[in-house]
């Protein structure tokens, strides 16, 4: 089969729903609200969180493929979305404890707990997180 | 003359959890599994009012849409945007809060506030793959 040297971008969505607050527990409540506003319910709101995974490559020459969109999926299940799906952020997830629960916060956390995961000759190029249809934010990894 | 519907698309963020206080732990686990997690979990609803009618012959309108959007805010969107439904929310407190339910209580509420001689209609999404419709035609 023929190499195709071009340099391709491969994104797969995955989704999950969760429960959270935005807090400083070293500010006073008054303080939070007038910084968080709503946000700082202190019984909690949540969000349907999409977060797309992109990977870049040239295509594999025997597969087309810059990496099988299925097993990313499976990847991203197995180490992140599991551990955030119809979770507490700010109760149920250890690797966000002591931080505030904001969604750059948590796109950090994502890329530290992903990356390991995927296979030497993948190159995990950017995340992008929504935390509602018209919020959202990226990271590059550094 | 011919009835038109119009439709106001809202939506609202917040937290719940599925549970039924009569069952024990298990059962709960059982019948609603991760949505029954203690310590909730959350959504962004998007909620789709349907007013039908016959369309104003001075206006043209079959009801305002400003006027609709302006009564779900202040009706549905005041009680339950960034709230948890389950603790923040009196018409859950002996109600389970499904997607279901929730329709029912916002359709029972807009009802009061729309002009009996229009229809309504709810659908509310709770992810883009679930959603639910009342009453249903």
């Amino acid at each position: 089969m023929q190499k195709i040297n071009a340099l391709v971008y491969i994104t797969r969505v995955e989704h999950f729903n969760a429960a959270h607050k935005l807090y400083n527990p070293s500010w006073s409540h008054e303080k939070n609200e007038e910084v968080f506003g709503k946000c700082a319910n202190e019984n909690w709101h949540g969000h349907n969180f999409e977060l797309h995974v992109t990977l870049k490559g040239d295509p594999d020459e025997e597969t087309g493929f810059v990496y099988d969109a299925k097993k990313l999926s499976m990847i991203i299940k197995e180490n992140v979305t599991e551990k955030l799906d119809h979770k507490n952020l700010n109760v149920d997830v250890s690797f966000l404890s002591g931080k505030i629960c904001s969604v750059e916060n948590l796109i950090i956390e994502i890329w530290l707990l992903l990356s390991p995961h995927l296979p030497p000759q993948v190159s995990l190029h950017s995340l992008k997180l929504y935390e509602t249809p018209r919020i959202y934010v990226e990271y590059y990894g550094k | 003359m011919n009835k038109v519907a119009v439709y106001r698309k809202e939506h609202f963020n917040a937290a719940h959890r599925l549970h039924n206080d009569l069952w024990d732990e298990a059962t709960n686990d059982k019948v609603f599994g991760k949505c029954n997690n203690p310590h909730y979990h959350g959504h962004n609803y998007d909620l789709v009012v349907k007013v039908t009618g016959v369309p104003d012959e001075k206006t043209g309108f079959v009801m305002d849409m400003k006027l609709i959007s302006d009564i779900i805010n202040m009706e549905i969107l005041e009680k339950f945007d960034h709230k948890n439904l389950n603790e923040d929310c009196v018409e859950f407190k002996n109600l389970n809060p499904t997607a279901e339910n929730i329709a029912v209580v916002i359709y029972n509420i807009l009802r009061d506030k729309i002009s009996s001689h229009l229809d309504l209609q709810v659908r509310l999404y709770e992810t883009e793959r679930n959603f639910v419709e009342y009453p249903v035609n």
